[in-house]
């Protein structure tokens, strides 16, 4: 068996191999379901009303999908640049605990000065915490998928020391949880009543900045440069070391956005299952996406969707939840081959 | 030898309408070849004319869509290396396959023994590569390193291998790309022993001259078709030319130079290696209006030395001199600042980025100038009306400057690198190995932009391993030989044989002793 190159996927291709993924997804999942014993039709249309079929259920995977477009952003743009970046997670935490360090009452300010400084402080905690791996790689040659991926036990051990320690709220009943944030750091609802918060708007704001920095400016330019071919930037004199420090500051800051809008918008404080893995998820959504921007906010919704949705129908039908861990990783195999089919022809000899 | 006189001898090798599609490319379409005994065929060709995989049909590592093959009178079964091997066919490959650890008897009679075998009847495999070395000029010791044998040496090796599983039919692969003109002698040699003792050779090659030197009769390919086939006495050099390129070879004329003052020197500089040789405290001069060729066996510090002023390799010791002032720190930045126009090696890795657009590509050195960028945005319109110029400039065939360029000819990708680097004029040229792998017409093209930016007063330094090339081009001709530099020489000045002496190292500094 030999992969030949395709000179340019034709239009036909790069809609129906996506499609075709999707469909593999569906009749994958439809076995498993049907060997859980339930029928696929009944499971999927209740996935799809659990996700989408009701005022509530929109509103709830919005609410998910929210963290999710900032760790999806974060890994698409460091992926961009060929800096593997697998400690979304711990950049999360940390963009957390900034968010609680600051957010509790150290600083009084009105919310219009607060939240700013907030979001900067977190994005700047997330920033370092990745640009450390970033220098080792660039400096040392050490591989950041094995710093970034570790780092995140460590961090994750130390946001749980914190959480047993000073930022542990007296008034918690010993749980280890931090203390609320004021009402003056708190973003705000968007529909009254309901969980979906502004987040999901800065969310929408930041991929459209990316969008423009990856698209429009020199710094997008020289990212992409990079990730294609770092010899050859090297060689135009794109000072490539450069380029991936700064790379690993946006990607750590957007990856901490995503801690500040769940603990800012939605949690009120910060707990060690502040994020069910949506760091590691955020690779996910980054790869559906194509690593697009854009993308990334519609891989986010359908993701969140499924979870959603999963929850929802195994309430109803007697199928577990997990069925959306397995859609969901399903996708992301079935859309990565996919995209290796849009780009290479497979020979036989 | 005399095979095309001698119309009885046997044919031992019949190719039948092979034909080999690549997706939409047909790379060989329906070529027939025969080769008698004692017989030298040459296969002519340009780069991508389908030689190549021609032999690779014939050797069984691809199978052909059509085709038959017929070795001794027996059909050879397609795909299979081990019957075209047991059939008696031998082939020796551009790049060597040895084992560099292990010694040459090691590497002959490797794999022509169980592996279980203890006893490798080392002493019988002895003499017998002796006796067949001193028979046809193949002289090496069997019990030498591969790691410490010159590429000459290993050459003989390959072709020691071949005769030792007893090949009667031997195919090289452009042999003498790797060799100095001393060794391609030595080599032609060997080879007139061969058919003597009754081989046949099928020869690749895309250089005339060595074709009509060594060949009984020519087969010349061009686009993956038989464009003709004759006896090599009764052909001039300019028919078998206009066979291979399909039209009038293009002719360059350099004329005189006007030799202005140093605008680039390198002062006792030295480097690690780079894959090859490293720079051992070399000093040169590069003048305004002039080429000047550097010519050496591959491998010998000319990646070094091409990335040492591309600005990608740091010296370790030693100094640049541009327009007469030291630079203090060197580097891709300061390189093009001080008005370096550099073409490197490799286009696919290090001149063009593949999966970005042609405009993307060409304002990879100049992106941040006010021209392409304003306050960290760039301007997309300059970037594609920049490309348009270059493109019909240098006459690219391209389908848009939105096009990846990946989808491009190596001949249109080079072209595009020569926009990029002569932009804004620049009066120090690197043009390192710029017309490799390129067909006739861009090479011919390629030579005229460097002999026009010579004739405006740029300095110009040609590396190239391609004599041919360096003769016809260069107003001064350096030798490099294990990183160091020979004394130039003016046009003319020395023989193809005194310049193949300095590329073994004869008469360069200390590289004398090493090539003992």
């Amino acid at each position: 068996m030999r992969l030949e190159p395709r000179a340019t996927p034709s239009a036909a291709a790069t809609i129906l191999w996506p499609a075709a993924a999707i469909g593999a997804t569906i009749v994958f999942s439809s076995l498993l379901v049907m060997i859980a014993g339930a029928s696929p039709f009944t499971v999927f249309f209740l996935v799809f009303k659990g996700a989408a079929g009701s005022q509530f259920a929109l509103v709830e995977t919005l609410t998910r999908a929210t963290p999710l477009i900032f760790t999806g952003l974060a890994v698409a743009v460091a992926f961009r640049a060929r800096l593997w970046n697998i400690g979304a997670e711990a950049q999360l935490y940390l963009g957390a605990v900034m968010t609680v360090v600051l957010g509790t009452g150290a600083v009084t300010l009105p919310s219009a000065g607060l939240i700013p400084l907030i979001m900067l402080a977190a994005m700047l905690t997330g920033a370092l915490a990745l640009l450390g791996p970033a220098i080792l790689k660039t400096r040392f040659g050490v591989d950041e998928v094995v710093t970034t991926l570790l780092l995140n036990f460590i961090i994750l051990l130390f946001v749980s020391m914190l959480l047993e320690g000073i930022l542990k709220d007296p008034m918690g009943l010993g749980w280890p949880q931090s203390k609320r944030v004021i009402a003056e750091a708190q973003l705000p609802r968007l529909i009254q009543g309901k969980r979906l918060h502004f987040g999901f708007i800065l969310a929408i704001v930041s991929a459209i900045i990316v969008w423009v920095i990856m698209k429009k400016t020199v710094l997008g330019y020289e990212m992409r440069a990079v990730g294609h071919n770092a010899e050859a930037a090297r060689f135009a004199g794109i000072p490539v070391n450069r380029v991936i420090a700064k790379t690993a500051l946006l990607s750590g800051g957007l990856a901490a956005l995503a801690g500040f809008s769940e603990v800012a918008g939605l949690k009120g404080n910060l707990t060690l299952d502040l994020s069910p893995g949506y760091g590691y998820t955020g690779i996910v959504v980054a790869m559906l996406a194509l690593l697009n921007p854009l993308g990334v906010i519609a891989a986010a919704i359908f993701v969140a969707g499924i979870f959603v949705g999963a929850d929802a129908m195994s309430r109803s039908a007697n199928v577990p939840s997990y069925i959306a861990e397995v859609m969901v990783a399903t996708s992301l195999l079935t859309m990565v081959t996919a995209i290796m089919l849009m780009r290479y022809r497979v020979r036989w000899r | 030898m005399d095979a095309s006189r001698r119309p009885e001898a046997e044919t031992v090798l019949r190719l039948s309408g092979i034909t080999k599609r690549f997706g939409s490319l047909v790379a060989n379409d329906a070529i027939s070849l025969t080769l008698k005994r004692g017989e030298v065929v040459a296969l002519l060709g340009e780069n991508g004319a389908g030689k190549t995989t021609l032999m690779n049909i014939l050797f069984g590592h691809y199978t052909a869509d059509e085709g038959e093959i017929e070795a001794f009178g027996t059909p050879l079964p397609p795909g299979d290396p081990h019957a075209a091997l047991a059939a008696g066919i031998g082939m020796v490959h551009q790049h060597f396959t040895l084992a560099d650890q292990m010694t040459v008897l090691e590497n002959i009679v490797l794999g022509t023994r169980p592996i279980w075998s203890l006893n490798l009847g080392k002493a019988n495999a002895r003499v017998r590569i002796r006796t067949l070395a001193s028979d046809y000029g193949l002289e090496v010791d069997p019990d030498r390193m591969i790691s410490d044998l010159s590429v000459g040496e290993r050459q003989r090796v390959e072709i020691l291998k071949a005769l030792y599983r007893e090949a009667r039919i031997l195919i090289l692969d452009e042999p003498t790309a790797v060799l100095t003109p001393m060794e391609t002698e030595a080599l032609f040699a060997t080879l007139k022993k061969l058919v003597a003792a009754g081989l046949s050779v099928i020869f690749i090659s895309h250089k005339l001259g060595e074709v009509q030197s060594v060949a009984d009769r020519v087969v010349v390919l061009r686009g993956g078709k038989l464009a003709g086939e004759r006896v090599t006495d009764q052909a001039t050099r300019r028919e078998l030319a206009e066979l291979m390129v399909g039209g009038q070879l293009p002719v360059n004329e350099v004329g005189p130079a006007s030799p202005g003052e140093v605008l680039f020197e390198l002062k006792n500089v030295s480097t690690r290696g780079l894959g090859g040789s490293a720079l051992r405290n070399i000093s040169m001069q590069l003048r305004g209006g002039e080429i000047t060729g550097l010519a050496g066996i591959s491998g010998n510090g000319q990646a070094a030395l091409a990335a040492l002023i591309a600005g990608t390799l740091e010296a370790r010791d030693g100094d640049i001199v541009v327009h007469g002032q030291k630079a203090s720190r060197w580097s891709p930045r300061a390189a093009l600042a001080n008005g370096l126009g550099r073409i490197p090696e490799d286009r696919h890795a290090t001149g063009m980025i593949g999966d970005m657009s042609v405009a993307e590509n060409v304002i990879s050195e100049a992106y941040r100038s006010p021209r392409f960028s304003r306050l960290g945005f760039l301007d997309w319109k300059a970037a594609v009306r920049f490309a348009d110029d270059i493109i019909k400039a240098y006459d690219v065939k391209c389908p848009s400057p939105e096009a990846r360029v990946r989808l491009l000819s190596g001949g249109n990708m080079q072209k595009l690198i020569l926009g990029r680097a002569l932009d804004g004029d620049p009066d120090v040229i690197l043009a390192s190995q710029p017309t490799r792998g390129l067909d006739v017409g861009a090479v011919a093209y390629v030579h005229a932009r460097l002999i026009e930016a010579r004739d405006r007063g740029a300095a110009v330094l040609l590396i190239s391993e391609d004599l041919d090339e360096i003769q016809v081009l260069s107003d001064r001709i350096l030798v490099i030989h294990r990183g160091h530099l020979s004394e130039p020489s003016s046009r003319g000045e020395l023989t193809v044989m005194e310049l193949g002496e300095l590329m073994a190292g004869h008469g360069i500094e200390e590289g004398a002793s090493d090539a003992a």
